[in-house]
């Protein structure tokens, strides 16, 4: 049995040169937050680790990981503590260039008053592409995610999985260099999550686009992902950075019931449920600690 | 199975402050922002009348309105007239509650009247109150009973409709749920619509109070039913502007209580009731 | 029954029955106070003619569209701005509850010092200044009440201060925006008539003040139920107008609620 695992590659950081095929570099990320009238909690201790350009990346941890507090930070939502998140060489502040985010609460994320093709639009228009260039990325993104017939209707009158793949539309569109996905499927059903998977899998091959998908179901992270990278519980630290060495081709079907998707589906519940029980990769930390 | 553990440092000493700011240091700023608010507007005003910017004969400086403010706060009249505007305020208040709440529960509970009073309800709604004024002049004069018609007219409208879509707002789950415990009609009644109707009846009270005080107000303004709103079209017309001043800050001093008051209510009232819901109004 | 007679019955049964009832009630009555039903539809088109609503009740209503205009107008801008800044706000919240709880009424003798109440101007201001502070109070929490994850979209997606304002942060509060315009409507009518009460008036208000005041009771019955008519209108127009801007908003209340 052997599951090649990556330390994420500080050696080869030098800090002057540019990445070339880093998209996302996370270092010595911290997030500590400050509650009123209770001790400060500190929600990351310290996370490290790069994103190749190119990569669909998912990143699972038991629940209250920080997972959305971590998505948050690299979204440039949240100002980190400590550290700094770096997206093609440039530190992040605020919500950075080429970036887009497909939150989980689908229903909410697109704006109820525009029609499906405005609320595309919209993240084009501001970046100043003429007319006829927005319309035709429009039609194409729509293609994409085969709801071209649903373009002119609005978000509210489709089902879950289809406002959800509005959202993946708009984020395609906006060709960012890195795509983040909060548990985007976390609130439809599993036939609609099935299909929405397959969605990405695909537009990820033939777009080239560079994912870093967030969610808590390990059987998704594992199907999809190149990676997954496993985080502790609070206060968060990498439990381990699994590669995922399916096939390329994947099939819920097949590549579900394939021998080796069963171990490493065995092994990230394994590192979950250590992480759950307050396991750390670094010394067993005393119960509580930062609480 | 071979897995090496992540890098790890460890976590970043001191020398970093934490960002957001606690929720307490910012309430106090909110609280002393909200005082610098208030002597803004005042020392404003102050200036604008003592300079001559705003003619001091419309816009008397603030501390003489607050001079005579407390000059009226000793004399008997001012109490007399708060109370016959509160208790004016109140009855008619009640008055509405009472009638909104029952006409309401009855409509709101049969389909059928639901259905048959809808369009009857939606025309005498936004007929405004003020339509009644000569009405009420001809019948009652400057008696009390004109500004209670009038408080009673505007403030009922807010409650049915609020009472209405309390019952309406019923979860059949629950109504079910009650139903299939065979519970009848009256316990359906006080355990299931009457909590269902309660937080809607709170916003009610919030609504139909600030109505019922601006008519109050109007009767006694323009009819001339005893009260402050009396005394100031008085004050007004007898050139006391400062007094006219006073006399509208203690009006609107007494619509910031109700206010205060009734949100007071339906909060203590709504602890319970974690959703957040719409205003219908 | 069919449906539509139901529906027929349903929506003017009662109506009916209350004008029947006032019809028959008032037949024949000698009281001064209460004319028949039968008298005042009669006076109706003789005290109400060309004259009259050209000299009375447009003027009324031209006063209450500029007041009303000019509040949405300020309420909206100002309400934005309240509403966005955590600073502004903290800074204006306790003057803005003492303004909103002062009955716009008693602005009457205060702006009739100002501006004098024979002419447009005192009435216009009144009428602005009462439907202001619903509209403006309103954009308030309607701007503060903005779903977060669009606030967060928006900004992922980095769109400028002005494309967030009008894509996204305005239309987003539109919904409580008329909530706010709804209620300043009302308070608006009742300021066009009270505007018109004191010194002497031409107007709809003023109008059927005199005819009380003159004891011409059937007239001032047609005006009572004129004004309620316009009071409707206006109510009915509204509606209109919400429900083509706000379509999105009632089209995913209904599917919000259906489901």
């Amino acid at each position: 049995m052997s599951i090649t695992t990556m330390l994420s590659g500080r050696a080869a950081q030098t800090p002057a040169a540019p990445a070339t095929d880093i998209a996302l570099d996370l270092r010595g990320v911290q997030k500590t937050y400050d509650t009123p009238g209770r001790p400060e909690v500190e929600a990351i201790r310290h996370l490290d680790f790069q994103i190749r350009r190119g990569e669909l990346v998912c990143v699972v941890g038991p629940s209250g990981a920080g997972k959305t507090t971590l998505l948050r930070s690299i979204a440039g939502l949240l100002d980190v503590t400590a550290g700094e998140v770096v997206l093609d060489g440039k530190a992040v502040t605020g919500p950075p260039e080429g970036m887009a985010v497909v939150f989980q609460e689908y229903g909410r994320s697109l704006f109820p008053w525009m029609t499906v093709r405005q609320n595309i639009e919209l993240p084009l228009k501001e970046k100043g592409i003429p007319k006829a260039e927005r319309q035709e990325k429009i039609d194409r993104a729509l293609k994409e995610v085969s709801l071209t017939e649903a373009a002119e209707q609005h978000p509210w009158q489709l089902s879950g999985g289809m406002q959800q793949r509005v959202a993946i539309a708009r984020a395609i569109a906006f060709e960012p260099s890195v795509l983040l996905m909060d548990e985007p499927f976390a609130a439809v059903d599993a036939q609609t999550r099935a299909e929405l998977e397959d969605l990405v899998r695909s537009l990820w091959k033939h777009l080239g686009v560079t994912v870093l998908f967030v969610t808590h179901d390990i059987d998704e992270a594992v199907y999809l992902g190149e990676r997954v990278i496993v985080l502790s519980n609070r206060p968060t630290v990498l439990m381990e950075d699994v590669k995922v060495d399916l096939p390329a081709e994947r099939d819920q079907l097949t590549t579900r019931s394939d021998r080796r998707f069963g171990e490493l589906r065995g092994h990230v519940y394994e590192l979950i449920q250590r992480a759950k029980r307050g396991d750390r990769p670094d010394a067993p930390q005393p119960e509580g600690a930062g609480f | 199975m071979s897995s090496s553990p992540a890098t790890l440092a460890p976590p970043a000493s001191g020398g970093t402050r934490p960002r957001t700011r606690s929720r307490r240091a910012r309430r106090s700023r909110d609280v002393w922002l909200g005082i610098l608010g208030v002597l803004i507007v005042l020392v404003g005003a102050e200036i604008l009348s003592r300079t001559g910017i705003v003619n001091p004969a419309f816009l008397p400086p603030v501390t003489e309105m607050y001079a005579s403010l407390f000059q009226m706060l000793g004399e008997g009249w001012f109490w007399e007239n708060l109370w016959l505007t509160v208790r004016g305020w109140a009855i008619g208040l009640a008055a509405a509650m009472a009638l909104g709440i029952v006409v309401g529960f009855i409509i709101g509970s049969v389909p059928f009247l639901r259905a048959f009073t809808n369009s009857t309800i939606e025309f005498l709604r936004p007929i405004p109150s003020v339509a009644l004024i000569p009405l009420v002049v001809l019948l009652f004069g400057t008696k009390p009973a004109s500004a209670f018609l009038l408080v009673l007219y505007a403030a009922f409208w807010p409650v049915l409709v609020q009472v209405l879509y309390g019952v309406a707002d019923v979860d059949p789950v629950a109504r079910d749920t009650a139903r299939s415990y065979q519970f009848g009609p009256l316990r359906i009644a006080r355990s299931v619509i009457y909590p269902t109707a309660l937080p809607y009846i709170m916003t009610a009270f919030r609504l139909a109070a600030a109505v019922a005080l601006i008519l109050e107000i109007t009767a006694e303004l323009v009819i001339g039913v005893p009260g402050l709103g009396k005394q100031i079209g008085i004050a007004q017309s007898s050139a006391n502007v400062p007094e006219t001043y006073a006399l509208v800050i203690v009006v609107g001093l007494i619509g910031v209580a109700v206010n205060l008051m009734a949100r007071f209510v339906e909060r203590k009232a709504l602890w319970w009731h974690s959703s957040v819901r719409g205003e219908h109004s | 029954m069919t449906t539509l007679l139901k529906r027929a019955f349903m929506l003017l049964g009662l109506p009916i029955i209350l004008v029947a009832a006032w019809w028959f009630a008032s037949a024949g009555s000698t009281s001064p106070f209460w004319p028949p039903l039968s008298t005042i539809l009669e006076a109706f088109p003789t005290t109400w003619t060309m004259d009259r609503i050209v000299g009375d009740v447009f003027p009324s209503l031209a006063r209450l569209g500029i007041g009303f205009a000019l509040a949405v107008l300020v309420g909206i801008v100002a309400g934005t701005a309240i509403g966005l800044s955590p600073t502004l706000r903290a800074l204006a919240e306790p003057v803005l509850e003492f303004f909103r709880a002062v009955p716009p009424p008693v602005l009457v003798p205060i702006i009739a010092l100002f501006a004098g109440y024979t002419g447009w101007l005192g009435k216009i201001v009144t009428i602005a200044l009462g439907c202001l502070w619903p509209i403006l109070l309103n954009t308030v929490e309607g701007v503060r009440g903005l779903e977060p994850v669009l606030g967060d979209t928006a900004k992922s997606y980095q769109l400028s201060r002005w494309r967030r304002l009008l894509f996204v942060v305005l239309p987003g509060a539109s919904p409580r925006i008329f909530t706010g315009a709804r209620q300043a409507l009302s308070i608006g009518v009742i300021l066009m008539v009270i505007s018109e009460l004191f010194g002497a008036n031409r107007g709809l208000g003023a109008a059927i003040v005199q005819f009380q005041r003159s004891f011409a009771i059937p007239q001032m019955w047609t005006g009572i139920i004129l004004l309620g008519l316009i009071g409707v209108l206006l109510a009915a127009i509204f509606k209109v107008v919400e429900n083509r801007m706000l379509a999105w908003y009632v089209g995913q209340r209904q599917i919000e609620r259906g489901v």
